[in-house]
């Protein structure tokens, strides 16, 4: 069959499935020495996933930066509202 | 101090924080509101967590310590509720199938695992040009992750966010740890694939 991978470094070139798996998991956290090796030769080989890494750190920051320290985004409670709750805590703090 | 009234003990003289309920609505509600809505994307919820929160915040002005600030303090109980709602949302979800289906087949080649020819991810073209700042892309992604399962959006956003340490989502959410890692490996794939599908 064509599409049999014989050897243990074949099946780490074509794994790209495994390959981005660890991409995630390293950038949270170590990896084992043995994932460390697996996806360095995976890398070494393969462009496509290190185009893949590169946008993964990249939506990783953007998403942090993002929301980071909840920058006003403008969005705001309508007066009306903010009025009612306003009065609902004040009742609240009197029946205590 | 069994007579000490609530209001007693919130104007009470420290050196430390105070908590001034008064003006709360006035001081916090709408970055509580606006930091809700970053984290839920719906309006309705987020006022009603906001309203929440006060309200619980009333109740257990004897435990705040005045350690950390006022909005602080209220920040980590609209956390809490807002976990909930991600809990509700996506309870029923970690069912077996929703995990092994979707994208196994979808992106790699189901027998030697490559990414499959119409898949390949292809540069974005922004990366040189500080992406970071740039609206249109960011607005991009945020409408891909909306469209990502609640579960898994839930799981992306409290890592994302708030830098949660994996074992609180893991245990808030009732994951496992395997489940937790392939949640994560999951949404990026498909969250990078709706970006270069709407980008480029």
């Amino acid at each position: 069959m064509k599409n049999e991978l014989k050897t243990d470094l074949e099946k780490i070139a074509y794994n790209c499935r495994k390959a981005t798996f660890l991409i995630e998991k390293k950038q949270e956290e170590e990896l084992t020495a043995r994932e460390k090796m697996e996806l360095k030769l995976h890398l070494a080989g393969c462009y496509i996933c290190r185009v893949y890494e590169q946008q993964s750190m990249l939506i990783n920051d953007l998403v942090k930066n993002l929301f980071n320290g909840d920058k006003p985004t403008g969005i705001k409670l309508d007066d009306d509202y903010k009025a009612q709750l306003q009065k609902k805590i004040t009742e609240k703090i009197k029946k205590n | 101090m069994p007579d000490e009234t609530i209001f007693d003990t919130l104007t009470k003289r420290t050196d430390k924080q105070l908590l001034e309920p008064d003006r709360w609505v006035e001081q916090h509600a709408d970055y509580l509101f606006s930091y809700a809505f970053n984290r839920l994307n719906d309006e309705e919820t987020a006022r009603d967590l906001v309203q929440d929160t006060f309200l619980s915040a009333l109740e257990k002005v004897d435990h705040f310590r005045g350690d950390s600030t006022e909005r602080t303090w209220l920040t980590a109980i609209i956390k809490y509720k807002i976990i909930d709602v991600y809990r509700k949302k996506s309870s029923g979800l970690v069912k077996k199938d929703t995990l092994v289906c979707e994208y196994e087949e979808e992106f790699f080649d189901p027998n030697l695992n490559n990414w499959k020819r119409e898949h390949w991810p292809q540069p974005f073209g922004v990366e040189e040009h500080d992406p970071l700042h740039n609206k249109e892309f960011i607005s991009v992604l945020k409408r891909c992750m909306q469209k990502l399962p609640a579960l898994w959006l839930s799981v992306f956003t409290m890592k994302h966010m708030d830098e949660e340490q994996t074992e609180i989502i893991c245990k808030e959410l009732r994951l496992s740890s395997s489940n937790y890692w392939v949640i994560m490996h999951r949404a990026k794939v498909n969250l990078r694939s709706c970006l270069q599908k709407n980008w480029l």
